[in-house]
């Protein structure tokens, strides 16, 4: 017992030295001498929960139908730019009916051609052997692509990828913000956006697709059958995006909002609200020629397969520089030129969970944590105190060494503090003095038993871990647990729970039997008070 | 300085002479209390059924009448309100509406712009929304998370003692986690995500005070062979009866100031865990200790591993 050779003293020290300094900045931000903690020592952070710093929290969910609409879409794209190449292959009756991409080819001479160069379309998946799309002969001459389900798998893998970075682009457009966008389980992305008090100009961002396509209106389709929406082969009907009725436009995609290079919000001639859009340099070579081939003919605006507007074309248009009309407010308009500055959404994402609080809520969460912290801290040193005298004040120092430790460990990796993070840092400082009240109860009762001071402390040190040990094992297993199924807030608890479980048995082991050590060589007492 | 000592001293008390009483007892309160969770419900947060919380705090006093009548205007579903604390604080729950996911979305902004509206300085300081489909992932995560935890503490257990003790604690956590439930029903108090971390610690600090008395008694066991079961239980469970009450206080102490003037965010956190203090001190006691003699622990129930307990008390 007595043996507590110098390097362990040391070791001690330095461990309990290095946890008091990395806990320091946490405990200083925000206050007034904040700014004085030096630049030469440690930085490490806290970072403070949603619902502690205030701000939204965001579960965005692809939509896996829309999904699949779009990558039929793309593909009929691909296939009437493929197929529209020298040698050209006449194709009609084209249709993305039951999830699948179907179509005939006007010479049945052809067909093996057309399908080696629609096989050419699709892409290997990595080492199975199976194609993203299987490509059928049906009826001799209509070619029939059905997306493989492993393709499937993939594309929407790429499309979250994609996603994330646009859901992000749009959020922060300056990229200076501490913002979270990560995904999660294949098919969903987590936001987490701080001091956010509006959530609704947040999912305004996200909810659109912001898919812009320039396309020909088509003029010869009857009015009637449009307004009850049929179009003649090669034309959609689409609906306007203010609800005036129906509009038939050519399926083919003149220009697309991928080629655009910026979009910002401005004003038209008459004051009101527009967008003003660039394309990059294939974007405007396709523009000016769509233009070219098209003057006094209008052209619709589609925007997520609604038509914004059909201006006619004047002249033209050969800078790449255009801009977008449609019945917009100055907040619409500023919305829809973040959304396609940063890229349209591979796929349509829905908010199935929405968490918000108020910086307010937050800060009086934190108040109030801290002072129910104090006041319980303070109520068991007392406790402590009056139980066991001199070994309840080594408890309570250890308990001290345990709350910097605990918030070191927690800045050190830059952990989270989350509400239920303060509660769980209140129990673990009820519940480590267990430790000592174990031992302080086996010395106790050895003295009883007529064991002398040192072989009563002794005993009570050895005999008591046994239990602590296997005390702390069942709150690890419970613990971690908690933070491999928990979300967010509870897994804050559960974070600083293990952390506690393993700096009390530190502090409320071995640094108190130092204490205990040291005191023992230096007075040499005779009898024990406890 | 004269030293506190709440429990005397060289205590005798007869504890398993009231065992029969105390776990019949038991066993109808956990019957009751599983058959009253079933029969009436618990009172399920959003975070399990889906909907919406919005918490909103208003500069004057607000009638909750009269804020009732305006949400019910907007056409969102039956609200339930609550004032929280005083009359301008008040939480409103909006059931999930019925239709696609993405319709709750619209719902949850309909309120938030009401209110700063129709009530001058009035804010909305939280809103929580919750899909059908992450509502069921949630409900499944915890009761996983629950069984998952009980049964490796179990094995934990009986790694770390015998077969018997792995029982006991088994037992004495369904005990533990069937009362707090009951509790939960009859209050009505919502269950969270909170409650559900609570009940998690519940499953390891209540194991806290059975796994130092498991371990008396197994200390006890090695030490008297010749002592019977049932004196052997009492012997240890007077031993350690300083402990249970001296740790068992300083935690309800913690969690009694966070429960009475901490946030009253986590105040189903803090009373859930409170309660299962409680009711595991009084578990350990009773219903841990007790099933050791019905599964028939004996003097030399460890002595077939006394040489691997040997070593490892050396090493620890």
């Amino acid at each position: 017992m007595l043996e507590f050779p110098r390097w362990k003293v040391w070791l001690i020290a330095i461990v309990i030295a290095i946890g008091v300094i990395l806990s320091i900045p946490s405990l200083i931000a925000g206050t007034a001498v904040g700014g004085g903690w030096p630049k030469w020592m440690p930085q490490y952070k806290i970072s403070l929960g949603l619902d502690l710093a205030g701000g939204s929290h965001l579960l965005l969910e692809a939509d896996a139908q829309d999904a699949q609409k779009q990558r039929l879409q793309a593909m009929e794209d691909e296939v009437n730019t493929e197929l529209r190449r020298d040698p050209q292959i006449a194709i009609g009756d084209i249709s993305t009916a039951g999830g699948r991409l179907s179509f005939m080819v006007r010479d049945p001479r052809q067909v093996d051609a057309a399908v080696d160069r629609m096989r050419n379309l699709t892409k290997p998946l990595a080492l199975t052997g199976i194609r993203d799309w299987d490509v059928q002969v049906v009826d001799s001459t209509r070619i029939v692509m059905t997306p493989t389900a492993s393709g499937s798998a993939q594309a929407l893998k790429d499309a979250m990828g994609v996603a994330r970075d646009v859901v992000r682009r749009r959020i922060d457009p300056s990229g200076t913000k501490e913002i979270t966008v990560v995904t999660e389980g294949g098919n969903r992305i987590l936001v987490e956006v701080p001091g956010v008090e509006d959530p609704e100009a947040l999912k305004r961002l996200i909810g659109q697709t912001a898919r812009l396509e320039f396309k020909l209106v088509d003029l010869s389709a009857n009015q009637q059958d449009v307004q009850q929406g049929r179009a003649p082969a090669g034309s959609q009907v689409l609906p306007m995006a203010d609800g005036s009725g129906f509009m038939a436009v050519k399926r083919r995609v003149m220009v697309s909002g991928d080629q655009l290079t910026d979009a910002k919000q401005s004003f038209d001639q008459d004051g009101r609200p527009d967008i003003d859009i660039t394309f990059n340099t294939a974007g405007a070579k396709r523009f000016a020629r769509a233009t070219q081939e098209n003057v006094n003919k209008p052209f619709a605006i589609i925007l997520d397969d609604k038509i914004l507007s059909a201006p006619n074309i004047q002249e033209p248009i050969l800078g790449g520089r255009a801009n977008i009309t449609g019945s917009f407010t100055v907040q619409s308009a500023h919305d829809l030129a973040v959304s396609l500055a940063s890229g349209k959404l591979p796929v349509k994402l829905n908010v199935i969970e929405e968490r918000t609080v108020s910086a307010e809520l937050g800060q009086d969460s934190i108040h109030k944590g801290v002072i129910a912290s104090v006041i319980s801290v303070a109520l068991v040193i007392v406790f402590m105190l009056v139980t066991y005298g001199r070994f309840g004040v080594y408890a309570n120092i250890a308990l001290v060494v345990n709350a910097f430790l605990i918030l070191g460990i927690m800045a050190m990796f830059n952990a989270t503090l989350t509400l239920p993070g303060i509660a769980g840092f209140i129990l673990t400082i009820g519940a480590a003095v267990d430790a000592n009240v174990l031992i302080n109860e086996r010395i106790r009762e050895e003295i009883r038993r007529g064991r002398r001071l040192l072989d009563a402390v002794e005993t009570g040190y050895h005999e008591a871990f046994r239990a602590i040990f296997d005390a702390n094992v069942t709150h690890v297993i419970s613990a971690a647990i908690m933070a491999y199924f928990g979300s967010g807030p509870v897994r804050g608890f559960a974070v600083v729970l293990l952390i506690g479980v393993v700096t009390s048995v530190f502090t409320a082991v071995y640094f108190t039997r130092m204490l205990v050590a040291l005191w023992i060589r230096r007075t040499r007492p005779r009898e024990l008070h406890i | 300085m004269k030293l506190l000592k709440l429990v005397p001293d060289h205590t005798n008390i007869d504890f398993m002479r009231w065992r029969n009483l105390a776990l019949l007892l038991s066993l109808i309160a956990t019957v009751a209390s599983v058959a009253f969770t079933i029969y009436r419900g618990l009172n399920l947060g959003i975070d399990f059924v889906g909907g919406e919380v919005v918490r909103a705090e208003f500069v004057q006093p607000v009638h909750i009448d009269d804020l009732r009548t305006r949400v019910d205007r907007l056409g969102v579903g039956e609200a339930s309100i609550q004032a929280l604390g005083n009359d301008r604080t008040y939480q409103i729950r909006l059931p999930k509406p019925p239709g696609p996911e993405t319709a709750s979305n619209a719902m949850v902004s309909k309120l938030r712009t009401m209110i700063p509206q129709q009530y001058a300085g009035a804010r909305v300081d939280a809103g929580d929304s919750v899909s059908g489909k992450v509502s069921e992932e949630l409900a499944k995560d915890s009761a996983m998370a629950i069984g998952f935890a009980m049964i490796g503490i179990a094995i934990y257990i009986w790694f770390r003692f015998e077969w018997q003790f792995g029982v006991g604690a088994l037992l004495t956590l369904a005990h533990d986690i069937a009362m707090t439930l009951g509790f939960f029903a009859f209050t009505r108090l919502p269950v969270d995500l909170n409650v559900v971390a609570a009940f998690l610690t519940i499953i390891g600090y209540s194991l806290n005070d059975t796994v130092v008395i498991y371990d008396r008694i197994r200390e006890n066991l090695r030490k008297y062979r010749k002592m019977a079961i049932l004196p052997l239980l009492n012997l240890s469970l007077n031993e350690t009866l300083a402990r249970t009450v001296v740790t068992s206080l300083t935690v309800l102490i913690a969690l009694g100031v966070l429960m009475l003037i901490g946030p009253e965010v986590i105040f189903g956190l803090a009373i859930a865990i409170f309660l299962g203090v409680v009711i595991g001190t009084y578990s350990s006691i009773y219903i841990s200790s007790p099933v050791l003699v019905w599964l028939g622990v004996q003097p030399d129930s460890f002595l077939r591993t006394e040489d691997k307990e040997g070593a490892e008390a050396q090493t620890a």
